[in-house]
């Protein structure tokens, strides 16, 4: 994902590849699951990565996971909650409805219905505002243009 | 002067934002994540040890006593900055050692033990990398705290240095030990 | 040598930026018309230093002046000629210096361009912008130089430009998105200006608006770029990641459009005087808070520069003091605007009220999830979070939708009140025929039918179906039809490339989305796999060698039926000098799909992971942005800018601050009409 890459930080091996692993699915519908969940894990070790784009060790090791996972028959949640188990809300691209992400997931309904209630109200107060000038401001007009 | 008070929205809003941001600076390491399992047991694992292949390590060889176990391998450079630590702690602290030797090669870490010597009592070989990601670690070297009964109780990334073992690790040993009768009886 | 030189310019660029902060505005004060004149001269001095600056950093680059840390980090004497050049905005300090460079070319421009603008306002305007200009080189000459020696030792060669920047991309990604970023300064200027003087006529607006329109042009350009740059680039087919660089290029991108459309309800009939004012603020603002994110290191992100706490904190000093002043002078002195034109419930006024609602509730969401892991660790002592795009696009996307049917009908709405009647049987019709034609579109030309694709890319007909409907309505009763298209205003024209552009991009996104196709195989020499109806045959690996890498060149031939498609060859680069390792994916770009592949690791002796992948219509994503910007740039050279600017240059030209009468004169009677 990185569009220009100017950090090389020692620790973290930076995503200079796709990740592109050949592991077999008996059908679609588990690969199309596999390259979902890839991509909504994030690689731990990486600067803002999903497991799809990170070629390093701990994102190839989580990948191989997924794969023996869905092979066994985990479903979607129990894989996610596998990953949460061991790494975290920060494996997560898709943050958990909690106590602490209310603010995340109703903030933007908030923010909405703020701006449309603001929206409104100006609406209304402009539609009171329709044009006829008030007999000063013609007078006022006429005086403008006759200088002119 | 005259303000509507509601013009003053957008500023106290950007305050607030700008507090937000600031909060960044004092945080930690963005880069750094805490660990999931402090206050849960160790992972049970069943794998082999490095130096008796035949053998089968599980969590029950680790439990007993408060001990650290350390992630390392053979590729890890900051492995090699921190083992001269884990050396000195293995000869002067009063802790056991065990290793886990995360996505190696058997051979190459049995070679790289006899080079730089070995502080491990046993070392854990973990090829596929499994154990490693039930403890959650997304790099080497890490180092874990388990109390006497295999509870993860403090977890460390990055190299042990001789000052985070005496500002970190050894008080929360030493508070473990007080807590429980070891082995050694009221140790310290 | 010639470092110094450059790094001596940058210092006395800051000189002229402070006088240029300081004289006019002075000259404002006590009504000196001399020094309110200067603002001409030290806006040409100033970018003239910037660019000698710029000049040594470039030969320094040219000349592999390994002594220069800033060229050691970033170059190497292997390094293509066009990528040294490059090098110099590929990490920070250098890219930061092209940041002042760009506000110095704006501001002349702003003093070369503005004959129409009164004395006293274009002292104003630079006045700000010199302001911006000291901020930015204390900024550079503080914490940021890019022309520190590493003496008395130096490497006899650099550690060479990253290889995903050795890329035509990196020649012109940022400079584009700079020039908009920085661009967005002008309409700001111009509204500080405005709040200072205590006209809050509309004047402004006109002003601005052509300003406004260019920098926004450029950042859609900016932005286009880097998507399209990540897409060929990273090898894995993905274009937009929600990325907190990414989105700090987007925010301001949203807000300036609303300001685009508030500035044109503000000249057109003086409504909206103080929001438009304050969104010319917050676009700025973005962008500088873009700047903040991208450098500070407060949020993680592959595209972030090197981290370091200190530049961060000047940067947000720097956020406060300007953005938080402003709003302080937008509080006191915003009070006294007050639009007397009306407007109805049906109007186009509500049409672009609504439209810039939706945009600021845009901006605010990717803001909120772009900082949210900060907030999350407050809240929560220490817990780290992620917000990806899963959240982004769960939430963005009904936002959007909303914004694509208002601008579906807008084209049709009229200034004041829109007769309902006829309108709502009009759009209803359309909405229809676009349904139908998409419906049966997708029936015969896709694989499957996705229901959801269906009604995003029936909104994007709709919106085309009526901007063309509006454009014959409009040359319908006109005898000769083709005179009157080309008499149409420039700026209609502009609003037409700019809504197709949506209508084009969105459907890209829409049908990219959901008709792509991956897989990602075990393919050994002679394997064959079926893509979407085309077959891709792999023919194996061989060795080639570049100018500064070794690769392993996979071959790929794809047909049709039978018939010879393409030959992909997708390598694996092992740049020698930095020792890094790059997937360079190959492409067969097509205006209708796009055929994709990457090689992945090898998996034995003789086979290798192959990642082969189809997307259908993507190229439209990045051609409807260059529409936008066209239409953007093209409002520019509307007639009313070239014919007005004679008018009231002659009468501006009698006496520089009574001169403001006749503008506001015009004003008063274009609110009337």
């Amino acid at each position: 994902m990185s569009r220009f890459v100017y950090l090389l930080v020692f620790f973290f091996s930076f995503p200079v590849e796709a990740a592109i692993d050949a592991y077999p699915f008996p059908n679609t519908e588990l690969q199309e699951r596999h390259n979902a969940l890839i991509e909504e894990l994030r690689c731990p070790q990486c600067l803002n990565t999903n497991l799809a784009g990170s070629d390093s060790m701990i994102a190839r090791d989580l990948r191989r996971e997924v794969h023996r996972m869905l092979l066994e028959g985990m479903s979607d949640e129990e894989i996610l909650d596998f990953m949460y188990e061991r790494y975290g809300d920060f494996i997560l691209y898709k943050p958990r409805l909690q106590k602490g992400t209310l603010l995340l997931w109703f903030g933007p309904l908030i923010f909405l219905l703020l701006v449309s209630i603001v929206a409104f109200r100006l609406v209304k107060s402009r539609k009171a505002r329709i044009s006829t000038l008030s007999d000063s401001e013609v007078k006022r007009l006429e005086e403008l243009i006759g200088k002119k | 002067m005259t303000v509507n008070k509601s013009l003053l929205i957008p500023l106290v809003v950007f305050i607030l934002l700008v507090t937000v941001l600031a909060l960044g600076f004092r945080l930690e390491d963005p880069h750094y994540l805490p660990s999931q399992l402090i206050n849960k047991p160790f992972p049970e694992f069943s794998l082999p040890d490095l130096h008796q292949n035949d053998r089968i390590i599980t969590k029950a060889d680790l439990t007993g006593d408060v001990t650290l176990v350390n992630v390392w391998a053979t590729w890890c450079p900051n492995c090699l900055v921190e083992h001269p630590e884990l050396m000195r702690i293995s000869r002067e602290e009063d802790i056991v050692l065990y290793g886990v030797n995360y996505n190696d090669e058997t051979n190459k870490a049995i070679r790289w033990l006899e080079r730089h010597k070995n502080p491990f009592k046993l070392n854990i070989v973990d090829n596929k990398g499994t154990l490693a990601i039930d403890l959650g670690v997304y790099g080497a070297p890490e180092t874990f705290v388990l109390d006497e009964n295999g509870v993860i109780q403090y977890r460390h990334v990055g190299a042990v240095t001789r000052m985070v073992w005496d500002s970190k690790i050894l008080p929360v040993v030493s508070l473990l030990r007080k807590q429980a009768p070891g082995p050694s009886g009221d140790s310290e | 040598m010639i470092a110094e030189i450059g790094h001596f310019s940058l210092i006395l660029a800051l000189g002229l930026a402070v006088c240029l902060a300081i004289l006019p505005a002075v000259g404002v004060y006590y009504r000196r018309v001399n020094l309110m004149q200067l603002s001409g001269s030290l806006s040409a001095g100033l970018f003239v230093f910037v660019s000698i600056s710029m000049v040594c950093l470039g030969n320094a680059f040219l000349n592999d002046d390994f002594s220069v840390a800033y060229v050691a980090r970033n170059s190497n004497s292997a390094l293509p000629v066009q990528y040294k050049i490059s090098a110099i905005w590929g990490a920070h300090e250098g890219s930061f210096l092209l940041w002042s460079l760009v506000m110095a070319g704006w501001t002349l421009a702003v003093s070369v361009f503005s004959r129409n603008l009164t004395l006293d306002m274009r002292a104003r305007v630079l006045s700000v912008m010199g302001i911006l200009s000291v901020g930015f080189l204390l900024f550079i000459l503080l914490t940021s130089n890019p022309f520190d020696r590493n003496l008395p030792v130096f490497p006899q060669d650099g550690s060479d430009l990253n290889p995903l920047l050795q890329d035509f991309g990196l020649i012109v990604h940022p400079p584009m998105l700079y020039m908009g970023y920085v661009g967005f300064s002008v309409p700001f200027a111009f509204a500080i200006a405005t709040l200072t003087s205590g006209k809050l006529d509309s004047a402004w607006a006109r002003w601005s608006r052509p300003w406004t329109n260019l920098a926004w042009a450029f950042l859609t350009v900016g932005i286009t770029l880097g998507s399209w740059w990540a897409y060929y680039e990273l090898g894995w087919g993905g274009w937009w990641f929600w990325d907190a660089v990414e989105n700090a290029s987007f925010m301001p991108w949203l807000v300036g459009t609303a300001l685009v459309h508030s500035l044109a309800a503000t000249e057109k009939r003086g409504v909206f005087k103080s929001w438009t004012v304050l969104l010319a603020i917050f676009a700025f603002s973005f962008s500088l808070l873009g700047a903040f994110l991208v450098r500070s290191g407060v949020l993680t992100s592959v595209h972030a520069f090197a981290v370091d706490p200190e530049r961060g904190v000047f940067i947000l000093a720097f956020l406060v003091l300007v953005i938080g002043g402003s709003l302080l002078l937008y509080a006191f002195k915003a009070t006294g605007i007050k639009s007397t034109a009306g407007f109805e419930w049906t109007s186009r006024e509500t049409m672009i009220l609504v439209n810039n609602m939706l945009l600021i509730v845009a901006a605010g969401v990717v803001l909120l999830g772009t900082i949210y892991p900060l907030i999350y660790e407050a809240l929560t002592g220490g817990k780290k979070i992620s917000v990806g795009p899963p959240y982004f696009n769960t939430i963005f996307v009904p936002i959007v939708m909303l914004l694509f049917v208002v601008m579906a009908v807008s084209p049709s709405s009229r200034w004041r009140k829109t007769p309902l009647e006829k309108i709502v049987r009009q759009q209803l019709v359309s909405l229809f025929a676009s349904l139908v034609m998409v419906t049966t579109l997708i029936y015969f030309f896709a694989s499957k039918i996705e229901w959801v694709a269906v009604l995003v890319v029936s909104v994007a007909a709709w919106i085309l179906i009526n901007l063309l409907r509006d454009l014959f309505g409009r040359v319908r009763n006109k005898v000769d039809k083709l005179t009157a298209l080309f008499r149409q205003p420039l700026s209609y024209y502009g609003m037409l490339l700019g809504h197709l552009g949506i209508a084009v991009s969105i459907t890209g996104v829409c049908l990219t989305v959901y008709y792509s196709e991956e897989k990602d195989i075990r393919m050994a020499a002679g394997d064959l796999v079926q893509l979407s109806g085309y077959e891709v045959l792999f023919k194996g690996v061989k060795k080639v060698k570049g100018p500064n890498y070794v690769a392993d060149q996979g071959e790929l031939v794809i047909s049709r039926d039978g018939e010879h498609v393409v030959t992909l060859h997708p390598e694996k680069r092992f740049y020698q000098t930095g020792g890094n390792m790059m997937t360079e994916a190959d492409m067969d770009a097509g205006l209708f799909r796009d055929l994709y592949v990457a090689l992945g690791e090898p998996i034995g002796e003789s086979a290798w992971a192959v990642r082969v992948q189809y997307k259908p219509f993507v190229r439209w994503v990045w051609f409807g942005g260059l529409l936008i910007a066209l239409g953007g740039s093209v409002t520019l050279l509307d007639r009313r800018y070239r014919t007005a600017k004679r008018k009231v240059a002659a009468s501006a030209t009698e006496v520089g601050v009574t001169a403001q009468k006749t503008t506001t004169q015009k004003t008063v009677l274009g609110e009337v009409r």
